[in-house]
């Protein structure tokens, strides 16, 4: 029963990264939104890994983690850097391409 | 089945660190400092490195520690600094009601997710015993660099890429060669050949009266106990705020006031009360006009 409880948890975590992405307006915490999500998905995988008796799930939850790792380091390159043209971190701000 | 998944041990784990970790998320959305919701997160990462090992994944709960913890949070902790920390988020919503849709949205997603769960026809679980009869490290680079050594490849290939993407995008142009010392250097001596630039070419007195009064609003004194105003940062010096010995109190008053004073344009017959008493007064005009 405990595995249903992992599932649980794995889902209500993934809910508040999405609010979180879909509330915030600073850059960087709607990112750390998205690394919630991508965390939550890795327990599901990895209690599935354990429902299914094999380490498939172990390893492609690996392979999110390392994925995520690349991700985070271009994504937050590109905030610096709008960061340095706009002296801003908003997503609301950068907003030129509407006119 | 209950016997190889769920023993009261891992139950204990889960309910402690499980809630501990929903609250910590919270922090995501509701922190109103982005320092506080990475902190929420880091614990959040912590508490997952926990649950990874109690459901028989120790190398991925490692990972999970060095690559989440230690170098992802880091990451985004040093981009905060960068940033500047105590750039709190705008409250002003830009779409009206963004948050309760939001809020509304994401209930609606979990009550999906939670129904899906619950109503879902688990299979009970078969543990990981057989999985990791070798240890859980070696059964995972089986698993790793026999089934899946393409797909390996591809994210190292992936990882270079980042590397080169993050360097490229943080690069700065250099728009002119950087003054090393020399040129600075040759730049001053040119200035003061022409007369312009500082009055000497040896690096600025340091305000303060040495060892007597640090502030960097008092000019130092010259052996002859007057002020040096040049000594004073310039910004005090045209905005006025310059201090004149003689209003510090204590021993510096007395040095710009007393005995020592001697004025420097006049050199040796001005000894005696009266080139004292002079030069303390024009000192102490000079304090009223600053």
């Amino acid at each position: 029963m405990t595995l249903m409880a992992y599932l649980v948890l794995s889902s209500v975590l993934f809910v508040v990264g999405s609010i979180t992405v879909l509330t915030r307006r600073n850059a960087i915490l709607a990112f750390m939104g998205v690394e919630l999500m991508l965390n939550s998905c890795n327990l599901a995988l990895v209690a599935f890994s354990r429902i299914h008796g094999t380490l498939t799930g172990q390893v492609m939850a690996f392979y999110v983690m390392v994925v995520a790792a690349a991700e985070v380091v271009v994504g937050l390159a590109i905030i610096v850097s709008i960061y340095r043209a706009r002296r801003t971190v908003s997503v609301d701000e950068p907003s030129l391409l509407r006119n | 089945m209950e016997a190889v998944v769920g023993t009261g041990a891992e139950q204990v784990v889960f309910w402690i660190i499980g809630p501990l970790m929903a609250i910590a998320s919270l922090s995501l959305p509701l922190a109103r400092k982005p320092v506080h919701a990475a902190v929420g997160l880091i614990f959040v990462m912590i508490g997952m490195a926990f649950l990874y090992t109690v459901l028989e994944a120790p190398f991925l709960g490692v990972a999970q520690v060095v690559v989440y913890t230690g170098a992802i949070m880091i990451l985004f902790v040093f981009v905060l600094m960068l940033v500047g920390v105590d750039s709190s988020d705008s409250v002003v919503e830009t779409i009206t009601g963004q948050r309760w849709i939001a809020v509304v949205l994401g209930a609606g997603l979990l009550a999906v997710l939670l129904g899906v769960i619950v109503t879902a026809n688990l299979p009970d679980a078969v543990g990981l015993e057989n999985a990791n009869a070798r240890t859980n490290p070696v059964g995972v680079a089986y698993e790793v660099f026999g089934n899946t050594v393409f797909a390996l490849e591809l994210v190292g290939v992936l990882l270079i890429i980042a590397a080169l993407g993050a360097i490229t995008l943080t690069h700065k142009e250099r728009l002119a060669a950087a003054h090393d010392q020399i040129a600075t250097v040759k730049l001053r001596q040119r200035a003061y050949a022409r007369g312009e630039g500082s009055q000497v070419l040896t690096p600025m007195p340091a305000p303060g009266v040495y060892a007597q009064h640090n502030a960097a609003d008092v000019p130092a004194l010259d052996p002859h106990g007057m002020p040096i105003d040049i000594s004073v940062p310039r910004v005090l010096r045209l905005r006025g705020q310059e201090l004149s010995p003689a209003d510090v109190d204590g021993h510096v008053a007395q040095i710009a006031s007393g005995p020592y004073l001697r004025p420097v344009s006049a050199p040796v017959e001005a000894e005696g009360a009266d080139g004292e008493s002079e030069s303390g007064e024009t000192l102490e005009q000079k304090g009223e006009q600053a």
